[in-house]
């Protein structure tokens, strides 16, 4: 006998697998639910579920592959799927999980140094604070560009080791 | 109408259409045009890293201004997507900030232009996100970070164009004796304006210039540039008055999806 109440539950943690599966296009490493951008998942009926997600920048490529991939991957895992936008809260890099931190860093990217997303620091200098390096942990790193191979990156490197290493903006 | 008459027809936008429409879609042409002027400088930029720069700049611009057309489009009820609005409409229906519209120039030019409406935007957004209206608000949550991480690095190059080298403050100088007599648009608020700020929809412009006036005189002040007089208006994006270069950013943004309605890929 199915518990009814459970059933769900368990569709819902279904969906949350089948969206943990599902990589960021551009930082393979992590996983959407590592990134935060995951709002909820609901269950709408005995095979269907509703997936609030929200974009990270407003003009992030990924987006609409991502929207697709979840699409898929919820499709394989037995569910039916309504995707919605969700854009408040507005994304930032402190939606990041713990997790989505450390792979990161062991991928090579430095994760954001402080998770402010508050609009008066955005408006400090990007020196303000050191960045640990990556590859070798030295403080002695500068920003070489703000801007970097995606919307969610900036260019910085290592005074120490010389590597130059990808910093994962905050925002 | 056949479906081809359907795709390739001009969009018109009147003053009869609705006025939440009219207004989102200014804020939002002022950002797709801005994307576009950007978008040229992709492999042409002085070094790499700002080539990298203007292009995240640039996809900024456009993705805020996919979610305020798509926004506009089921504001106006016709059915029209953001693609129908971005590239159905001729110059006189599109109202954006002349200022966006201006010819990248130089390198000087392009960071002015970019430092006076990120500065302008971040007040803007700063205010719609407390707009009585849910979706704007939410729109605006997120420009409003997306716009002070961009503003840092414009007004850091103000500061090191304009503090450096003599060939690079004349050329400041040069981009601002050009750009400056645009800016009094920003705060030349019309009819429409007053209607959004009185249902909430929208912040009155008016408060927003002293804090703008602020943010620039600072910036100015480290980059030894003097800040010029107001001068009078004399464009208006809001009226859908363009300048003559505006007409062949559009042809070349909108030629795909004029020569081929509807063509996707």
């Amino acid at each position: 006998v199915v518990n009814p109440s459970a059933a769900p539950a368990a569709l819902e943690a279904r969906a949350w697998a089948a969206l943990e599966s599902v990589a960021d296009p551009e930082i393979p490493v992590l996983s959407i639910t590592d990134l935060g951008i995951v709002r909820y998942v609901r269950a709408t009926g005995a095979a269907s579920v509703e997936v609030g997600l929200t974009p990270t920048y407003s003009g992030c490529p990924a987006t609409e592959v991502i929207r697709a991939a979840c699409a898929e991957a919820l499709k394989a895992a037995g569910c039916a799927a309504r995707l919605v936008e969700v854009l408040a809260p507005a994304w930032s890099s402190a939606c990041l999980s713990a997790r989505g931190r450390e792979r990161l860093a062991s991928y090579g990217i430095a994760p954001p140094a402080v998770p402010v997303g508050r609009v008066r620091a955005l408006l400090q200098s990007a020196d303000s604070a050191p960045i640990a390096c990556p590859h070798c942990a030295s403080l002695h790193t500068a920003c070489v560009s703000e801007f970097g191979s995606t919307p969610c990156k900036a260019l910085h490197r290592c005074s120490d080791c010389r590597e130059p290493f990808e910093y994962f903006k905050c925002i | 109408m056949s479906a081809a008459e359907a795709l390739a027809g001009t969009l018109v936008v009147c003053a009869r259409s609705p006025p939440l429409f009219r207004y989102v879609l200014r804020l939002a042409d002022t950002n797709l045009v801005l994307g576009q002027r950007l978008g040229e400088w992709v492999g042409h930029a002085p070094a790499l890293e700002e080539d990298l720069a203007l292009a995240n700049l640039a996809l900024d611009a456009i993705g805020r201004a996919r979610l305020l057309l798509s926004y506009a489009g089921e504001a106006e009820g016709q059915g029209h997507g953001e693609d129908d609005l971005a590239f159905r409409r001729d110059e006189p229906h599109f109202y954006n900030l002349v200022l966006a519209e201006q010819p990248n120039g130089d390198f000087a030019h392009t960071i002015l232009r970019q430092f006076l409406l990120d500065a302008f935007q971040l007040e803007l957004y700063t205010a719609l996100t407390r707009s009585t209206d849910a979706r704007l608000a939410a729109i605006a949550g997120k420009a409003e970070k997306e716009l002070a991480y961009a503003l840092r690095y414009a007004a850091g190059w103000v500061v090191r164009l304009g503090d450096g080298t003599p060939e690079s403050h004349d050329r400041l100088e040069q981009a601002l004796a050009a750009l400056w007599r645009f800016t009094s648009e920003f705060f030349a608020a019309d009819e429409l304006d007053f209607a959004m700020a009185s249902a909430g929809v929208a912040p009155d412009l008016r408060l927003l210039e002293a804090p703008w006036r602020d943010r620039v005189a600072g910036v100015f002040a480290e980059a030894t540039l003097p800040v010029p007089p107001n001068l009078p208006l004399a464009l208006s994006g809001r009226a859908g008055r363009h300048g003559e270069a505006f007409g062949r950013l559009l042809a070349e943004m909108q030629f795909l999806q004029r020569a081929y309605p509807g063509a996707q890929w």
